[in-house]
């Protein structure tokens, strides 16, 4: 059965979401798996606003309750051998207890490291990347944050990103 | 990312903008938003899914190939609600309001 996408909002905000113009990006942008998956470095990539507690800042969401139509567009860097206790959640629009009990829910670094230790992934890479999603303009992502964190990808070796947008 | 030279495949629970924007590669999960593998502690089920979206990220025949994966959310309602931060969002918290001040200016209220 299909998923459906709206199932867990309120039936306003469901509307407006489904009533969104949508432009589609012709052509996809699309890069075939340069290897076999057993051979590919790995990178991680959430929108669920987890940040490292002890090293840096939580995103903005001061800046957001004083412009409820902003959110904080930068990103945050979970390397992989960052434990559970390290990891913070900033994020007004979802509730955060289980990311704080396990951050594999989101960022499955964990999981990761257990399938590199059996073989089922070449490796996963040194720096994962944490956005907080709610933008309400995408642009700072499009334009700036993105491309750097494609380009510290590239820096490590990555071959494929592992997305999740929450 | 894909322009880049990185292949990417997305987890995600709404797989209706995977589709309607474009998506190199996605699977779609019927989880609560904050929850894209599963439930906290869940090793299993965070595998499974993981297994999945490496499975469409090896086997997608070309760009725009979202799946729909079958694992289900029990305890729909409470999980409507529970998903959901303590305290409204600050965009839904101002929403709120106008709607609120709006239905007092229909109804001609002076305190409005």
């Amino acid at each position: 059965m299909p998923v459906d996408s709206f199932r867990w909002l309120p039936g306003a905000i469901a509307a407006y979401y489904r009533g969104l113009p949508l432009q589609k990006v012709e052509p996809i942008p699309w890069t075939p798996l340069a290897k076999p998956v057993e051979r590919c470095r790995f990178a991680l990539v959430t929108t669920a606003g987890l940040y490292m507690k002890d090293r840096d800042a939580p995103f903005d969401l001061d800046g957001e309750r004083r412009n409820p139509f902003w959110g904080d567009p930068t990103y945050r860097v979970v390397p992989r051998d960052a434990r559970q206790e390290q990891i913070g959640v900033a994020h007004l629009h979802i509730n955060p207890t289980d990311l704080l009990a396990d951050m594999n829910v989101a960022l499955p670094v964990q999981r990761f490291l257990e399938l590199e230790a059996a073989g089922r992934i070449g490796s996963l890479a040194p720096s994962h990347y944490s956005f907080m999603g709610y933008q309400p303009s995408n642009s700072e992502w499009e334009k700036r944050y993105g491309p750097e964190v494609a380009g510290r990808m590239k820096e490590e070796g990555v071959d494929a990103a592992f997305l999740t947008p929450t | 990312m894909e322009a880049a030279g990185i292949s990417t495949v997305i987890v995600t629970p709404m797989p209706y903008f995977a589709e309607a924007l474009g998506a190199a590669r996605a699977v779609g999960v019927a989880f609560p938003f904050g929850h894209p593998l599963g439930h906290a502690g869940d090793r299993d089920e965070q595998m499974k899914v993981i297994g999945d979206a490496l499975r469409v990220l090896r086997e997608a025949p070309g760009p725009g190939t979202v799946e729909h994966l079958p694992y289900e959310w029990p305890d729909f309602e409470r999980w409507k609600t529970e998903w959901q931060p303590a305290e409204p969002s600050p965009i839904v918290a101002l929403l709120r309001e106008r709607m609120r001040a709006q239905a007092q200016e229909r109804r001609g209220d002076p305190t409005a």
